[in-house]
């Protein structure tokens, strides 16, 4: 059996990993299709004031907001908002991150300790308060958000992939493939990294959902996407002044963002007990 | 072969090699030498620790950051290897006029990439002089039919976690093999493998190489398996080459007390195993002089002031002792 196909036997055998890409499959498909699949496309924007805060019904499942919007469309609208931050703010850390723990790790200079002990600064602070400091200080946005978690988010990747790279180093075909005339850059590219990017796979996942989390927090607070987006921190923030009244302002929000950053929990969960060489050469 | 005159490949000068540890400079070879002919096997043996695997990697210029060459030479077939540049190193060494068989089967191979993808990696990228002309995929297939491979054309996509330790061992040979080698350097190729299929990778090493003008650093410990299939052993020990020999003359004739406490300690037929008294050195601190004064029974204060020379006691015999063993 090839390795791929029994990756997938696995996959599709594992549940946690199975049920969170089912969950994720279906944010990605409502982001895409957000303008077919809400009922009131327009909403986003417009308001009528003759119909807020309408409690869920069959004309709007979720209910309305004090603007009289559909909560429903808006909540798939902010699926899209969701997936673009995160998906951003993760392939740039991805970006920024790995090259730096695959350099820290291949070597061992200054130039491995300087990076690493940048990355532990970053990682000794809360992700949320440095992203609300650089998003609060370049003014409250979407693209602050994504650029406030890229440079808050890369030192995980880069810590991941440092470990990993400097327990590879001592393996043995490492040692052959220099042997054998291979550059660092071959060695890194094409050896080590292969063998870190299950690592690099599992902590994107759970970074989407980390990710994902925090953007809403900073909009929440205000430090983010601003009104009258429709992303779902804003969202909940703008529910407070009417709780418990319409409970089903903040409720929908607040179960999006729950349903989706367990999504990517489990996926990342699975895939780390899939991908674990170690639990692989059980299944030979 | 005496390891003199035109006929040598390999040529290690007075190598001495520094780590730089948290602890202290590791001085882990001292003044080395070492020579290999054309088409010769060389032992090189020694306890853990003894420099014999440093002294190989230096050939290769693999060490690791930490490492030091603080004095000597090394020259491949007259060529000067120190002081080529890293990208000659790599497009004209490593890979093609010296190859690698690496001590661990089970870790030697890339776990990502099959067998057949590893192996058609190095007939491109290195060449395959070792095996002559035909597509990568096919030549692939040939040399693994070579080492002995049972039906090759069902292993090649395979992962190495899928072969045995022998599998991998012999697959690590036909890719240290593949690209027509003048020297080969197996680092205890067998250690890591049963007793039985040690004898066979022995023997399969043995049609492999000998007769075929392939020249091979063979590092072991074990003086058993040297003696099967080296034409020349080195004794290694702190650092420091202390004997020299064609392999029958060591086993039957050694000179430095070293090497007779080695043989020594060789497990016999009556059952009783003899231990060299004391306690192999704290290289950070070495000895003084002659590495082995401390432990040796012949020793006297001149040992411990100064290296000395080697000094040849027959023809291929030479001995770095101020005291040698009487023939």
């Amino acid at each position: 059996m090839t390795g791929l196909k029994l990756t997938w036997r696995k996959f599709s055998r594992d549940r946690l990993a199975f049920t969170g890409s089912l969950i994720i499959l279906s944010l990605v498909f409502t982001a895409v299709l957000a303008g077919v699949l809400a009922p009131y496309p327009e909403d986003v924007y417009s308001i009528h004031p003759g119909e807020r805060l309408q409690p869920p019904s069959s004309r709007h499942f979720f209910g309305t907001d004090n603007m009289g919007r559909d909560i429903f469309s808006r909540l798939l609208f902010g699926a899209r908002i969701t997936l673009i931050i995160s998906i951003i703010a993760v392939g740039a850390s991805m970006l920024i991150g790995v090259p730096l723990g695959l350099l820290a790790g291949y070597y061992e200079n200054w130039f491995s300790e300087a990076i690493m002990r940048v990355a532990d600064v970053f990682l000794s602070i809360p992700q949320i308060i440095l992203a609300i400091f650089l998003a609060q200080s370049l003014g409250p946005s979407i693209h602050s958000v994504i650029l406030a978690l890229s440079v808050t988010y890369w030192p995980w990747f880069t810590r991941i992939v440092f470990a990993e790279t400097r327990t590879l180093k001592k393996a043995s075909f490492i040692e052959a493939t220099e042997a054998l005339g291979a550059s660092r850059i071959r060695t890194m590219l094409l050896h080590v990294l292969p063998n870190v990017s299950s690592s690099i796979i599992v902590r994107s996942s759970i970074g989407m959902g980390f990710t994902i989390l925090t953007a809403a927090a900073l909009g929440f607070l205000g430090a983010g996407a601003q009104p009258p987006t429709p992303e779902w921190g804003v969202t909940i923030a703008e529910s407070r002044q009417f709780l418990p009244d319409a409970w089903w302002y903040a409720t929908f929000p607040g179960l999006a963002i729950f349903v989706v950053v367990m999504g990517f929990n489990m996926l990342g969960d699975g895939l780390r007990d899939i991908l674990d060489p170690r639990i692989r050469r059980g299944f030979e | 072969m005496d390891g003199s005159g035109n006929n040598v490949l390999l040529n290690v000068n007075r190598l001495t090699v520094h780590f730089h540890t948290d602890r202290g400079l590791v001085r882990a070879l001292d003044h080395a030498d070492l020579r290999v002919s054309r088409g010769e096997v060389v032992g090189l043996i020694g306890e853990s620790g003894s420099g014999k695997s440093t002294l190989a990697r230096s050939v290769l210029r693999i060490l690791p950051f930490s490492a030091e060459i603080a004095e000597g030479e090394i020259s491949l077939s007259g060529e000067d290897l120190l002081a080529m540049k890293e990208s000659d190193l790599n497009n004209r060494v490593r890979g093609r006029g010296i190859t690698l068989i690496p001590q661990d089967p089970f870790t030697s191979l890339n776990p990502v990439y099959s067998i057949g993808t590893q192996m058609e990696d190095i007939v491109r990228w290195k060449g395959s002089a070792g095996i002559g002309e035909g597509p990568a995929g096919a030549k692939v297939i040939e040399i693994l039919e070579r080492v002995q491979i049972p039906s090759p054309r069902d292993q090649i996509g395979k992962y190495p976690h899928q072969l045995s330790g022998g599998q991998r061992q012999r697959i690590l040979i036909a890719m240290a093999l593949l690209p027509g080698p003048a020297l080969v350097i197996a680092d205890e190729p067998t250690t890591a493998l049963d007793v039985t299929v040690e004898a066979q990778i022995l023997q399969l090493m043995k049609s492999l190489v000998l007769g075929k003008g392939i020249s091979v650093l063979f590092i072991t410990h074990d003086l058993g398996v040297a003696s099967q299939i080296c034409h020349r052993i080195v004794v290694m020990y702190a650092g420091q080459d202390m004997e020299e020999a064609p392999v029958d003359v060591l086993f039957s004739n050694p000179r430095h007390p070293y090497t007779k406490e080695l043989l020594e300690s060789l497990p016999n037929a009556e059952g009783t195993i003899r231990d060299i008294p004391g306690e192999v050195p704290n290289l950070i601190q070495p000895p003084p002089g002659c590495r082995f004064h401390p432990r040796c029974s012949r020793a006297n204060n001149l040992c411990a002031l100064v290296l000395p020379e080697k000094k040849t006691v027959a023809e291929g015999h030479r001995v770095r002792c101020l005291y040698p063993l009487e023939a």
